[in-house]
This record gives C-alpha cells, structure tokens and sequence, in this order.
C-alpha cells in the first residue's frame, strides 16, 4: 500500500461525507420550510383552481360570442384521428354566391374514446378545434361521453373578403411566409 | 396509588405490593408478566402506527408534498386506516409454499423486536428488566430478526423473496459487526453493560459530549450500521421495490404483512432508543458540568420527555437519511462495511481503550 492510496482512502471518506451533507441540506431545506409545498389541494381549491395553458382537457369546437365557428366540414379531423373518436357529419348549403357549399352538420366527438394526443388540433386547417381545460369527465351514463362539438344553430364564420394579395414574385425564398388571409 | 413523573419506581413498586399483598407470590409473578405483557403490546402498536405516520408526514415534507392529510386532522388518522384496510384483507397461501415455516416468519420477526423492548429503559424506574448485560441482551435479540427474514425469504417459493432474504442475511451480519464495536466504546466508557448504569453514568453529561470525538464517531458508525442491520434505507436491498418488488415480504398480505411492516419500523424505535440511551443519556437530563441554576431547569423536565425527545430525534435523523440517499449497491454495501466502517470502528475502540486507561475524558 503506497501512501498515495492511503491519502486517496482518507480524502475518498471526507469526500464522501462532503457530498452526502450536501443532499442532506436539500432534503432539511425543504423539511423547514412547509411553504415550498408544491401540492395542490384539489376539491378544497376547485373554486381557484386554474388549470395551465397547455393543459389537454377535452377536445372542444371554439365559438365566437355570435355562435360561429371557423369548421368547414373539411373532416381532416376525423382523418387524423388514431382512434376513430371523431365523426364529421356535413350537409350543404347555399352560400349568397348562389353556390352550394359544405357546411357542417355535427361534429361528433367521443371523449370515451379519446387518448388527448391533440393530433386533430394540430391538423385543423382552419384552427377550428382547441383543448379546454375542463378535467372533471367522470358522468354515470356513458352516453354522454359522446357530444356534439358544434352549438345548435351555430353557423360558419364568415371571413369578410380579403381581396387576394397579388402572386409573389416567382423566385421568393421558401422561408417567407405567404399572409395567410384568414387570419 | 403514589404517581412521580420524575420516578416510576415508587408506582410500580406500590404496583407489586398490592398484588403480593392480594394472592400468592406466583400468581402475583404471573399478573404482573401479563401487565408488562399487555402494555408493551399496546405500546408497539401505538408507536409502529405512528411512526409509519410520521415517516409517510417527514418523507412528504423532503419531498415538498403534503402527506396523507385526509383521515382525521392533519391525517392523523391515517395509519390506523390503513390497519384496519390489513386486517380485513385475505391472508393468501402460496402454492408449495412451506406452510409451517411460511406461518411462522413474521411472528419470529415481530417477537425477536417485542422482546428487544424489554430492556429499554424509558425513565427512571421503568424499565422491564433491568439486565446486567442490556447491551449485550439487545444485540443479541435484535439479530434474531433476521432469522425471521431468511425463513419468509425461503418459505415463500419465490426468487424475489429469497434474493431478498439472501441479501438480507448478508448484510445483516455484516454490519452486525460494526452495531457492536460501536456499543462496545460506550460499554468502555461507563464500565458496564448494564442499560440503567449506562444511563447513570450519563448524570454529568451524555457519553456523546464527554468522550470526544471518538465518542461522536462511534455514533454515527452506530447510526450508520444500525440503519443497515434493520434493513432501511439507503441500505433496503433486502426489499429494493424497483428489482425484488418487495423482498422477503412479496408474498405476504393481510395482516401477516403488516407484521413484517410493523417489526420494521419498531426496529428502527429501538434501534433509535438503543443510541439515545447508549450515547445521548437516555432519559438523563441534559447536565453540563457544574452549571447549577442549568441542571435544576434541566431536571425540571420528566425523565420520559428527554427519553422520547432523544428517540425522536435519532428517529428523525434516520429517515432523513432514508429519505435524501439513494440505495447502495450490494457490493458498494458491503465495500462500505469491510473496507470503511470496520477498519475505522476497531481503530476508535482501541483509541478508546486507551482514552479511558490514561483517563483522557470527562469523568
């Protein structure tokens, strides 16, 4: 045994002692102080509570306070979705054109099927679809975790006409986004 | 009935004289077995519930949660929920499990830790029995538990629960080893084994503060060494959840399970009482020197609540290092063992040794 390995023993225990107390004072910091205390406390604090912004509480169709929505019936949704849980129902109607148009008739969401991936409302085109932030699902009849995502009555919003920007010039850079008009 | 906080002698000995006076010497033997008897076991129950509560309450708080705070107030409640939910639950046997032995395991768990009891010394004059070799006694008793463990382990006709026993006996008597050398500084230190002169030699001071540093060395060795012979963390290999799902013990349910969880932490109450008692004065009041007006404040305060505080503290020392180190591994353990706490622990008792022959300490 050479000396160095007699000093390596002796500085690998204080070392050891020195890193231990170290994790020891994180653990006594937070013993003492019961107000870094992350816990929420649930029932007591469903008035407060408020869920984060990107919280995937349920899949819902946003409406504007007119009761419109931005869902064409494009049903791209439907497509995207993994598990079958939505089902687009579209009728026409005749826009002031004169035109027939395809407008939604039922955007049927089953939330017993969902697994909140958030697939559909990435995919929207339109932007039509969100999370809310509502997680108090449990109900007693299964039936009512099928919902209709769009209000009764509710209709299409109407974009009022952008006249279209005049085409790029042809060899723009690919970074430049195109305004998109409805926004 | 004469009752003094301060001595317990005189009620228990009012005790003994009126049952001796009332029938014969046996039968008065006999009742007053069954009374020690029954108040132990009301005792285990009330601190192996409680101290599951406040390890479940200490181990939240370091972790920056709440706890179990529903059952009662602040949760108080909790644990004997959670007892009741036990004993109500089907006890299941093991197809070719050995029957007997599988049986009988969590009762050689719980009675070695029932009997190590016994010889604690709560505050003058209550003590069980009082043995002229009490350390010597609580040794030997607490290392029968593992007997208990290596019989689950085998018992159960499960790998989990035998890797688990096999780690087990392992480390126990690995460290087994330093528990002792450890006790062994103070047994030189005051000259005896017996638990009540350990605590009477503490009148002037606790062993802690009058031996030096080896003294505060051979604590935390026993600290350290202790916390691995009753199988907690960071040294529960013996039920590491994440690779033996739950050790000796995977087997067990019901109230045969909450055996095992119990003796756990009643082990850990008399391993903490056993420090208390051996290094911190026991239920002696914290005396310094000749510091009258001090003394007299200090004596103010029951033997009892000096007991309880030092115990509850070593308590809370061990699950704060359950609750801030990561488990060892099995050859890191026994590394720290050979190489580490024995070389040093046999180094501080023959450093102790020599303090006490040249009369280096406060006497």
């Amino acid at each position: 045994m050479t000396m160095n390995s007699v000093a390596q023993y002796f500085s690998d225990i204080f070392k050891a002692i020195r890193s231990l107390w170290k994790g020891l004072m994180v653990t006594g910091y937070y013993f003492v102080h019961p107000k870094q205390i992350v816990t929420q406390q649930y029932p007591e604090n469903r008035k407060t509570l408020e869920m984060f912004d990107r919280f995937k509480g349920e899949v819902i169709l946003v409406h504007d306070t007119d009761n419109t929505h931005k869902c064409n019936g494009c049903g791209i949704c439907q497509l995207n979705c993994p598990n079958g849980s939505i089902e687009i129902i579209t009728d026409s109607a005749v826009n002031e054109d004169g035109k027939s148009e395809r407008i939604i008739d039922k955007h049927i969401y089953h939330l017993s099927m969902c697994t909140f991936c958030g697939l559909c409302v990435k995919s929207c085109p339109s932007n039509a679809l969100a999370f809310s932030q509502e997680f108090e699902h449990a109900v007693f009849d299964r039936q009512k975790l099928t919902k209709v995502l769009n209000q009764p009555g509710s209709k299409i919003k109407k974009e009022p006409k952008v006249p279209k920007p005049a085409p790029a010039p042809a060899p723009t850079p690919v970074t430049e986004e195109v305004p998109n008009p409805a926004n | 009935m004469p009752f003094n906080i301060y001595d317990f002698s005189t009620t228990t000995k009012a005790v003994d004289e009126f049952l001796k006076a009332n029938m014969s010497p046996t039968w008065a033997f006999i009742t007053e077995l069954t009374i020690v008897g029954l108040v132990f076991l009301i005792f285990y129950a009330i601190v192996g519930l409680y101290l599951v509560y406040a390890e479940r309450k200490v181990c939240a708080f370091m972790q920056n949660r709440v706890g179990p705070n529903r059952v009662g107030k602040w949760g108080l409640f909790q644990t004997i929920a959670d007892l009741i939910k036990l004993l109500m639950k089907e006890l299941i046997t093991i197809k070719k499990a050995d029957k007997l032995l599988y049986n009988v395991a969590p009762f050689i768990v719980i009675i070695a830790s029932f009997m190590a009891i016994a010889a604690i010394p709560f505050a003058k004059g209550l003590h069980a029995v009082d043995f002229n070799i009490g350390v010597f006694y609580m040794m030997a008793v607490s290392s029968i538990g593992v007997v208990g463990i290596l019989i689950a382990g085998w018992s159960s006709n499960s790998k989990y629960s035998l890797i688990g026993a096999m780690r087990s006996g392992a480390q126990v008597v690995s460290y087994e080893l330093s528990v002792g050398l450890a006790l062994v500084s103070v047994v030189i230190f005051s000259g005896s084994m017996q638990l009540s002169t350990i605590v009477e030699s503490q009148a002037n001071g606790w062993w802690i503060f009058k031996g030096h540093l080896p003294a505060i060395v051979a604590f935390f060795m026993f600290l350290i060494a202790s916390t691995a012979e009753i199988n907690r963390g960071p040294f529960d290999l013996a039920e590491a959840e994440s690779e033996l799902t739950a050790g000796f013990h995977t087997e067990y349910s019901g109230i045969k399970f909450a055996f095992f969880f119990l003796s756990e932490f009643m082990n850990m109450f008399i391993v903490a009482s056993l420090a208390a008692t051996v290094f911190l004065g026991g239920w002696m009041p914290l005396h310094i020197g000749n510091l009258e007006a001090f003394n007299r404040i200090m004596d103010f305060i029951p033997p009892i609540f000096w007991y309880f505080g030092k115990t509850i503290f070593v308590i809370y020392l061990i699950m704060w290092f359950k609750w801030t180190f990561p488990r060892l591994r099995i050859d890191q353990l026994l590394n720290l063992e050979w190489k580490y706490l024995l070389p040093i622990n046999l180094v501080n008792t023959l450093l102790i040794a020599f303090l006490v022959l040249m009369g280096w300490y406060f006497k």
